[in-house]
């Protein structure tokens, strides 16, 4: 099917939320990497979930608004994906790169509506590394509706990640959970808040589709 | 029985000279100006949840001796435009769109609490911007950090995590609760329980804003103390050590003042920059440039004497 999109309102801009498939009960919803953008159909690594299948333009990315002077971090873009959790209730989550370390805060946020966590490959997965990175701060020029916004590109390709922060909210997830493994790692590159996370006791590494068909 | 008269005044205090804006990327930062504005500029940078016009004592003593004082609003605070996104990084940034408006050479400049950590930032990033810097209390330390363990420490994180993410979803209901300037006052005065009921009065009438149902701080409703994610204050201490500029560190020694970082002597003198100067007073609170604006005052223009 060609995806259909609504509109969230976020504050005083608006997000854009993809439906790649209809169908009933709990939604898979994708988050791209950093600088990316929803697919425009229904990927076949999901063709396992039976549900529906969503996919969330982060701010400044897709078809979502931009906002004035940037301002990104990780944790505010959080509020990106409990926007549509406010909307469509619980969601099994699948992200790519940038959008795997958002759905793991996202998932120890809101332990009630994200019924498992997929964390895969994409694009900036990294981030600034789990110490701050060389200072280095530059003012861009008003971009605008540019996509993806340059400050996207620039701040949230500098974030601290250290893994005890990472571990911090997989504890969230696995105190709170109902689910026998809530978090599973389907990625192959991985940062060290990726390698931690990996590594503790109560996650699992399975490939990507095997990941998706676990919390059918 | 509250005041029904809308103005204050305060011993010493001053309105700015000049206001203007500066842009940030399409946002604007409101500016204020104390002094000759062909004096030696020092700029000023506020903490968290405070506003430029805090400055209203303590810049008029700087400027009164030949500098021009320049103090600008963060996002979402004071004067300046509300955003979508606030973090300590687009803060950082905001202070270097500022500083390079105001001039193209080295200027000298000053930090209070957050604006004094963020600076540490900036000036490691940027040394060139700055040819003096001092910082009041605005030193952050790992071992000041309050001692609680990680099951208290996590859970503290998930109760600010949950707060901060139900705020944005209401953010478009949220305004800020009005009250008489006597109520505000009182309001602020657990943030401030060293500063004076007048001066925080005073503070009301230039800091918050006046509408049928009374008086409201303008900053914004979204932003709420802490949510600094995975920052350590003991990062700023790296930028500290780098730093190659003349520098004063004045440190505020009394523990159960409810803001600032707590950072001892001891804690920061091992990263002090070569030449650096670190001063620790432990009978000053946190906001020392206004419980103690003259003395302070006089300690900051000493450290410039030979920088004019």
């Amino acid at each position: 099917m060609t995806r259909s999109t609504e509109f969230l309102v976020n504050g005083s801009l608006r997000l854009a939320l993809h439906t790649l498939t209809e169908g009933e009960g709990r939604p898979l919803l994708l988050l791209h990497g950093l600088g990316e953008q929803s697919p425009m159909s229904r990927p076949e690594w999901t063709s396992v979930w039976s549900g529906p299948v969503l996919a969330l333009d982060f701010t400044g990315h897709g078809e979502s608004d931009v906002p004035v002077s940037g301002g990104y971090t990780p944790e505010g873009l959080m509020s990106d994906v409990d926007a549509v959790l406010a909307e469509r209730g619980p969601v099994t989550i699948v992200g790519r790169g940038f959008g795997a370390w958002v759905g793991l805060l996202v998932a120890g946020a809101r332990t009630s509506l994200v019924h498992g966590v997929v964390l895969f490959d994409g694009s900036g997965a990294v981030g600034g590394g789990s110490q701050p990175p060389t200072p280095y701060v530059n003012v861009l020029p008003a971009s605008g509706n540019t996509k993806p916004d340059p400050y996207a590109l620039l701040e949230l390709s500098r974030d601290p990640r250290p893994p005890d922060y990472a571990l911090d909210y997989v504890r969230f997830i696995l105190e709170d959970s109902e689910i026998e493994n809530p978090i599973v790692v389907s990625a192959r590159i991985r940062p060290e808040w990726l390698a931690a996370v990996a590594a503790d006791i109560g996650v699992i590494e399975l490939p990507l589709d095997q990941a998706i068909e676990s919390f059918v | 029985m509250p005041s029904t008269d809308q103005t204050r005044e305060f011993l010493g205090a001053k309105a700015p000279d000049r206001t203007g804006s500066i842009d940030s990327s399409g946002l604007r930062l409101a500016l204020n100006e104390w002094g000759d504005p062909d004096a030696p500029v020092l700029a000023m940078v506020h903490g968290g949840f405070d506003f430029s016009r805090t400055f209203d004592v303590f810049a008029p003593m700087i400027a009164e001796a030949g500098w021009r004082v320049v103090a600008w609003d963060a996002r979402g605070h004071g004067d300046s435009d509300h955003a979508h996104m606030y973090g300590w990084s687009a803060d950082v940034r905001d202070h270097l769109a500022a500083i390079q408006s105001i001039s193209s050479e080295p200027i000298v400049l000053l930090g209070h609490s957050k604006g004094g950590g963020q600076l540490l930032d900036l000036l490691d990033g940027r040394p060139s911007l700055a040819k003096a810097f001092v910082n009041l209390d605005g030193l952050p330390s790992q071992f000041s950090s309050p001692d609680v363990n990680d099951r208290e420490r996590r859970r503290m994180r998930r109760a600010d995590l949950a707060s901060g993410l139900d705020r944005r979803r209401r953010r478009n209901e949220l305004s800020r609760r009005p009250d008489t300037i006597e109520g505000l006052a009182e309001r602020r005065q657990p943030m401030n329980p060293r500063l004076s009921r007048e001066w925080l009065e005073y503070l009301v009438t230039v800091g918050a804003r006046h509408d049928d149902e009374g008086w409201r701080w303008k900053i914004d409703p979204v932003l709420h103390l802490g949510g600094f994610g995975p920052w350590r204050p003991g990062w700023s201490l790296d930028h500290l050590a780098a730093l190659e500029m003349p520098f004063l560190g004045v440190l505020s020694g009394v523990q159960d003042d409810p803001m600032g970082w707590k950072s001892r002597h001891g804690d920061i003198e091992p990263y002090l920059p070569p030449g650096g100067r670190l001063e620790y007073y432990d009978d000053i609170g946190h906001f020392l440039h206004i419980e103690q604006s003259r003395f302070i005052a006089d300690l900051v223009l000493e450290f410039l004497e030979p920088l004019r």
